[in-house]
């Protein structure tokens, strides 16, 4: 009996996995479809002329590459210089007493409860004005540092011993030294979920990057191919393709990198 | 912990404070500025046709259809479409934690991935598989012989559309939480109640729900803020129609501020939306405390 309801629920676990990811599988699929395939009755699940046509034109007419290396500019950037503000301040509000640190900190935590849109007007006008808008910077400066980034590291950094610091302290080790060479290397687990999380947070963001990059040479990926969709509606496996490349390296990174990504989630979920 | 100095405390903190100051509480006050003037494209040329109106724009948005018509779609979207996810992502996390199940690790994996995807190309992808006569979903629906839905046609069907999707993009987020909240909860304490003769439905509702009510509590309170943001599905797959059922309030302010730059009535709109999120988020609070001390 037991070993019948194990059956029955590992196989329906199995189809729910597959319903799950379908809609990738199908995108996948599609993609390497010829043009009016994927439009035709019977529905075709696999592509009868395997071709790489869709990729090519992409790459070649339509210049996704140039979109593909902006969202990779972008990423890294707001990744490497988060990750930098946010230690650096996440360290300060766990080992340093200062005069009202506890309520600087309670302050900050109270501000996650504005939704980003708020901001959004008043920035553009900002950003305008410094002639931001259409640049790298205009989508970076809004991303440099972030509440929940310095709450995170803070949390990790409060359980590092005190002695530590202290020694290194006795041996004449200047503060910035203790942060890079003692603190730095033991968050690294911290910092690369941190990474993980925003890399791919800013690798997907849409709105913001919607409303900067005006020029159509400073798009990125999502933005791109969401406006590809307004004149290429009917071209499904030429758009399937546009997708995968958007997607694709996401889905790259959290493979090789799952473990930190999946314990970040379920340990911050821990600590609330 | 030595009192430090306050020059190395700048260093430290200067930085990032620095920056959410000038570009979020900065742009915070100034949007609260903006959305109490008639801030225009004509005043985006010359900043002197800026007029201040005080609350006008606060009472033109009381009496502005579309507002309410977006206001209710996005009610919609957030108190239907956040319960469904939010028992979807308990009941797989349930079944994955129950010991008979192998491919733990893979299923996990799996049922995560839509998560990290980009929101804007499943969309798309979406887009297509709605699509009423190629699309695979009336497809798969004709073999069993149903009538094929005209999924994103019709003003009835567009906002479930979006909520599937949803659903299905963001279930995998809370699994994983639901999943850390259950690994918490004593094997003991079922144990006694298994010894007591405690049924399954007994058990779910007496010692599982009251000892994940911490963690209900924040994924209802994050999902609940994440939900009234709703904006790529829309954009993307049906710009707000068919006939507005599927406006919801970020796209009408982004139409307003971005399209036709009535800046003013934009930041109204996006202020709206925070002390709408701001009063549901404090009346969650309150009711989810009470709520786990009956529990007890």
């Amino acid at each position: 009996m037991r070993k019948l309801y194990a059956y029955i629920l590992n196989f329906l676990l199995l189809v729910a996995c597959f319903f799950t990811i379908s809609p990738l599988l199908w995108m996948v699929s599609a993609s390497f479809m010829s043009i009016g395939e994927a439009s035709q009755i019977p529905i075709r699940i696999l592509p009868q002329n395997f071709t790489l046509e869709n990729y090519k034109i992409l790459f070649s007419r339509l210049n996704l590459s140039r979109y593909f290396i902006n969202s990779l500019i972008i990423s890294l950037s707001v990744t490497f210089i988060s990750l930098f503000l946010n230690s650096l301040a996440g360290y300060a509000f766990a080992k340093y007493q200062f005069k009202k640190r506890d309520k600087i900190f309670n302050f900050l935590l109270s501000l996650m409860v504005i939704p980003g849109q708020v901001t959004m007007l008043p920035l553009f006008l900002m950003l305008k004005n410094l002639g931001l808008v259409n640049t790298y910077l205009g989508v970076i400066i809004p991303g440099m540092c972030s509440v929940f980034g310095i709450f995170m590291i803070r949390q990790y950094v409060i359980s590092i011993p005190d002695s530590l610091i202290e020694s290194a302290r006795m041996d004449g080790a200047g503060e910035f030294q203790i942060y890079l060479k003692i603190i730095l290397p033991l968050c690294k687990p911290i910092l690369i979920t941190l990474g993980l999380f925003t890399f791919i947070g800013t690798w997907n963001d849409f709105l913001w990057p919607l409303i900067i990059m005006t020029d159509n040479s400073m798009y990125t990926l999502p933005v791109a191919i969401a406006n590809l969709m307004g004149e290429h509606s009917a071209d499904v496996e030429l758009m399937m393709a546009g997708s995968v490349i958007t997607v694709f390296p996401i889905l790259l990174v959290f493979a090789i990198a799952q473990n930190y990504y999946i314990q970040g989630i379920m340990g911050g979920a821990l600590k609330e | 912990m030595p009192k430090a100095r306050f020059t190395i405390i700048l260093l430290f903190l200067g930085p990032a404070l620095f920056s959410i100051l000038i570009f979020f509480i900065l742009p915070v006050a100034f949007a609260f500025v903006l959305s109490l003037t008639d801030f225009d494209i004509y005043s985006l040329g010359d900043i002197k046709y800026v007029r201040f109106v005080g609350l006008e724009n606060y009472l033109k948005i009381i009496h502005d259809p579309l507002f309410w018509k977006a206001l209710l779609n996005t009610f919609y979207f957030v108190f239907v479409g956040g319960p469904i996810s939010i028992a979807v992502s308990l009941f797989s996390a349930l079944l994955l934690q129950s010991k008979l199940v192998k491919f733990k690790r893979f299923l996990r994996f799996a049922f995560f991935t839509p998560v990290v995807t980009t929101l804007v190309a499943v969309a798309i992808v979406w887009r297509y598989l709605y699509h009423p006569r190629f699309g695979l979903f009336n497809q798969f629906l004709m073999i069993f012989g149903f009538d094929p839905v005209n999924w994103l046609g019709d003003p009835k069907y567009a906002m479930p559309s979006i909520i599937i999707l949803a659903v299905w993009k963001n279930f995998g987020y809370n699994m994983l939480i639901f999943i850390a909240g259950l690994q918490n909860i004593p094997d003991e304490l079922y144990e006694a109640a298994e010894i007591d003769g405690a049924s399954f439905l007994q058990k779910f509702k007496n010692i599982t729900l009251p000892m994940l009510a911490p963690t209900m509590l924040f994924v209802t309170l994050t999902t609940t803020i994440g939900y009234f943001q709703l904006f790529a599905e829309p954009y993307v797959m049906t710009q707000g129609g068919p006939l507005n059922s599927t406006l919801s309030i970020v796209l009408l302010m982004y139409q307003h501020g971005f399209r036709w730059w009535n800046i003013g009535y934009s930041t109204t709109i996006a202020f709206s939306l925070f002390f709408i999120v701001f009063l549901f988020s404090i009346l969650q609070l309150k009711i989810q405390k009470r709520g786990y001390f009956f529990a007890r």
